[in-house]
């Protein structure tokens, strides 16, 4: 029943190849910049590292994963054969040459602009065209999403889309609204300085459009894991879902809220009216709103699972749970790490309290926190899961998985709660060199060093991982068992048209994207002088 | 089958979501734009409309002191793109007019023999924006000036691509036997970022270039320690950002002379 086996594994090895080569620079440009380690002379090298780290972190990695997981799940959940295998393919090869187009300049030193392009900062055009490619090639697979929904809806007038699916389109659009704002500064700002065809840049309005893309972007990293949060977590540990309705609203709010809200990445910047950064900070509040839900509804879900394995009492059924299930293990760990990661994000979005933090060290953590953190350890979880299915074998040990997955939220928490704490003490980010010696950073170099260490236990849990997946891959054969998804407490018979439908919510979506964003983008448009020159990043030396 | 419509009113789905998106934006744009620009009086006591327009940035300028105070230099000077490749009449041109007029002081082949810089191998954007700012008095020396004020604007282009096609000088300073100053080594490459001294290096060409950023090899040291110091009072302000000036004033006298003579043994 599952014909893209190939498919999805391709995706997943190229997708935790990179992931392990970024992980092994992360943790090297950790090292290099904390007093553990004698500076390495030359911040090019550190930069060039930054932006290869970044580019596949958040684009190749997480975009792979989502699109894997999205190929089995119409297999999965709708139980149909995916149909457009073949562009299917092609859209795999245009990540993978987009990958490997991207990380050549960047490797050479052409393009050290990192992840987020930062213009006027300019670097080799095949670097942003290796992202188009990147981008252009999710977005077949986001239109692959759409038509293979269509065809199991006239298949299946009047019934409930299966959430996987469900959510899993949901994230598919708000992936394609929100990849566009990025598409247009590539195309219209950056890439013709990056040609040659002009000199100067508007560093602002780009910035603009990239903040389109840049917060976005982080829920479509998110569905996967919300999706096993909802789907396979409540199944694996023996328990049900707690409310489909409620997992339903979740995701629509997600594609609704999470769109219009990028500016509170440009709080300090001066181009943005201040009213649009309050507005923006109002809706980012409103994100939170489904990742409140998804806390609720899960803990109910597990609660269920507790009470069904005899766990009784206001508390005896945290007891009961099967702690020595991966699965279990994870999603503990993940809300963990979701809970410190979110209330530091309610810090970042607040329009004041974002003024202390902005562009120290605690965003980075933040983000490494909640990203590599509560979304990449599910990103884990989903593959073990997975893997019997694609390969037709068992993963190789059970304990193994623990203290891989142990070792990734220890070394996570060992990395990002110091690189927070240094964050407040003032340590700004995206800087090659610190001077441990100044008076005022010393009380920071022992919890930049401890931070550090913490990256090579990341390092220690991500190559475990990847051995894990290989050792599996090549051990004996298994009785293939039929996959299922998580069923909801009550079965779900009709579920309302506006839950089982899109139209309502990117019609929201898109209106709210221009309430929010056509004023800035259009006055900056039409302000004159507002180009910069462009800098050049690799020039002659 | 499920024929309940989506799009209209009698659907509760319909008007609480769209409703309540709506009155989310509506409150949040009043505070935003109304509220919160009228509770501050840093926005100054303007009228509704205005502080509409302010939340909503557009440009405006409440500053009404002075502007007589120096004007920066008007020069921008882009980065190489890399691309361009000076034609070779050109550098014809440029050589021309080096001989007759410049040669006396920036030597032949651009071995100085005096205390002016010696300009092969120099970026042409360097040499350009200079001469420019020679002409509109933004840097100041009574030779340049007189010497440089007819020429068109074709003719400093020309001059620029000339020097920028030789090969650059050797080092100025040879006699030097022990190794570099750890001091000097450390501003170059890594600065101070505690007294916000950015590493020379990140825009003179050793580690990347910004545009009218000279390379800094086979200069004198005297003639670097000088321009630093000119930096330092100010008398030299042709650095449209000041990021010249605001690196100078942070070093010691022994510092500058110690980058100097780093320099100057450099090629």
């Amino acid at each position: 029943m599952f014909h893209a086996k190939r498919l999805v594994l391709a995706h997943f090895w190229l997708a935790f190849i990179t992931f392990a080569i970024a992980l092994c620079l992360g943790a090297w440009q950790m090292l290099v910049r904390s007093p553990l380690a004698p500076w390495i002379g030359d911040p090019e090298l550190y930069y060039r590292s930054v932006t290869a780290h970044g580019t596949v972190m958040a684009y190749v990695m997480p975009t792979l994963v989502a699109m894997a997981f999205g190929y089995a799940i119409v297999e999965l959940a709708l139980a149909q054969r995916l149909v457009g295998l073949k562009w299917a393919w092609a859209a795999f090869y245009l990540l993978l040459v987009g990958s490997v187009m991207a990380m050549v300049p960047v490797a050479l030193g052409k393009a050290s602009v990192l992840y987020t392009f930062y213009p006027p900062m300019i670097g080799s055009p095949f670097y942003y065209l290796g992202v188009v490619l990147v981008v252009v090639g999710s977005w077949i697979w986001v239109a692959l999403m759409h038509v293979n929904l269509r065809i199991w809806k006239r298949a299946n007038p009047g019934k409930p889309v299966p959430l996987a699916m469900f959510a899993n389109v949901a994230g598919a659009y708000l992936w394609a609204w929100t990849a566009v704002g990025a598409a247009l500064e590539i195309l219209f700002q950056i890439l013709p300085v990056a040609f040659g065809f002009a000199r100067t840049i508007d560093a602002g309005l780009s910035r603009v459009l990239f903040s389109w893309t840049l917060h976005a972007i982080v829920y479509f990293w998110l569905f996967p894991a919300y999706i096993a949060y909802y789907t396979l977590v409540p199944r694996a540990i023996g328990g049900r879902l707690y409310s489909d309705s409620m997992a339903r609203v979740s995701f629509i709010l997600f594609l609704v809220f999470a769109m219009p809200i990028g500016i509170h990445h440009l709080f300090v910047d001066p181009q943005v009216g201040a009213g649009f950064k309050f507005v923006h900070a109002v809706f980012t509040g409103m994100v939170s709103v489904p990742t409140l839900l998804t806390v609720f509804t899960i803990c109910a879900s597990v609660e269920i699972a507790g009470r069904l394995r005899g766990g009784k009492g206001a508390f005896g059924w945290l007891t009961a749970l099967p702690w020595r299930n991966p699965m279990m293990l994870v999603v503990a760990f993940s809300f963990v790490m979701l809970g410190f990661g979110g209330a530091g994000g309610l810090i970042n979005m607040s329009y004041q309290l974002n003024s202390t933090v902005h562009n120290t060290q605690w965003v980075t953590g933040h983000f490494h926190l909640i990203f590599g953190g509560a979304i990449v350890i599910m990103y884990f979880a989903i593959a073990y899961e997975l893997w019997p299915q694609l390969t037709g074998r068992a993963i190789v040990s059970a304990k193994l998985v623990r203290t891989q997955l142990w070792l990734w939220f220890i070394g996570m928490m060992v990395v990002t709660i110091p690189w927070h704490w240094v964050g407040l003490l003032g340590a700004p980010r995206r800087m090659a060199y610190y001077d441990y010696a100044m008076a005022g950073m010393q009380g920071q170099a022992f919890w930049v060093g401890v931070s550090a260490v913490g990256g090579l236990i990341l390092v220690a849990s991500g190559l475990l991982f990847v051995y894990i997946l290989v050792k599996s891959q090549f051990g004996p054969f298994v009785e293939p068992q039929t996959f299922r998804f998580a069923s909801a407490a009550q079965p779900v018979v009709r579920v309302p048209v506006a839950l089982n439908s899109f139209g309502l919510w990117v019609a929201l979506m898109i209106g709210l994207t221009v309430v929010n964003y056509s004023v800035p983008i259009v006055q900056l448009l039409r302000l004159p002088q507002t180009s910069v020159p462009a800098v050049v990043i690799g020039a002659q030396r | 089958m499920n024929d309940e419509r989506l799009f209209t009113l009698r659907n509760p789905w319909f008007v609480w979501s769209v409703g309540g998106t709506l009155a989310i934006a509506i409150v949040a744009i009043l505070i935003g734009f109304i509220w919160l620009p009228s509770a501050s009086s840093a926005f100054g006591d303007r009228s509704l409309w205005a502080r509409i327009c302010g939340a909503a940035g557009v440009p405006s300028s409440w500053y009404s002191g002075s502007t007589a105070s120096r004007v920066p230099s008007e020069v921008v000077v882009l980065p190489p793109s890399g691309r361009v490749h000076p034609a070779a009449d050109a550098i014809g041109r440029g050589a021309t007019i080096a001989n007759q007029h410049c040669s006396m002081c920036h030597g032949v082949l651009g071995t100085a023999q005096v205390t002016a810089p010696p300009l092969a191998g120099q970026y042409a954007d360097v040499l350009y924006k200079e001469m420019r700012d020679f002409q509109t008095g933004q840097r100041v020396n009574a030779v340049m000036e007189a010497i440089i004020a007819d020429r068109s604007a074709q003719d400093l282009h020309d001059l620029a691509a000339y020097y920028a096609s030789l090969a650059r000088p050797p080092a100025a300073d040879k006699t030097r036997a022990e190794g570099p100053d750890a001091t000097a080594v450390r501003l170059a490459m890594q600065g101070d970022p505690a007294r916000n001294i950015a590493p020379c290096a990140a825009c003179h060409g050793q580690l990347d270039r910004k545009g009218a950023a000279p390379w800094l090899g086979g200069q004198s040291a005297e003639y670097l320690a000088a321009q630093l110091r000119a930096f330092t009072s100010g008398e030299r302000h042709n650095d449209i950002n000041e990021q010249m000036r605001n690196v100078a004033r942070q070093l010691t006298p022994e510092e500058i002379d110690s980058l100097a003579k780093y320099y100057a043994a450099m090629q």
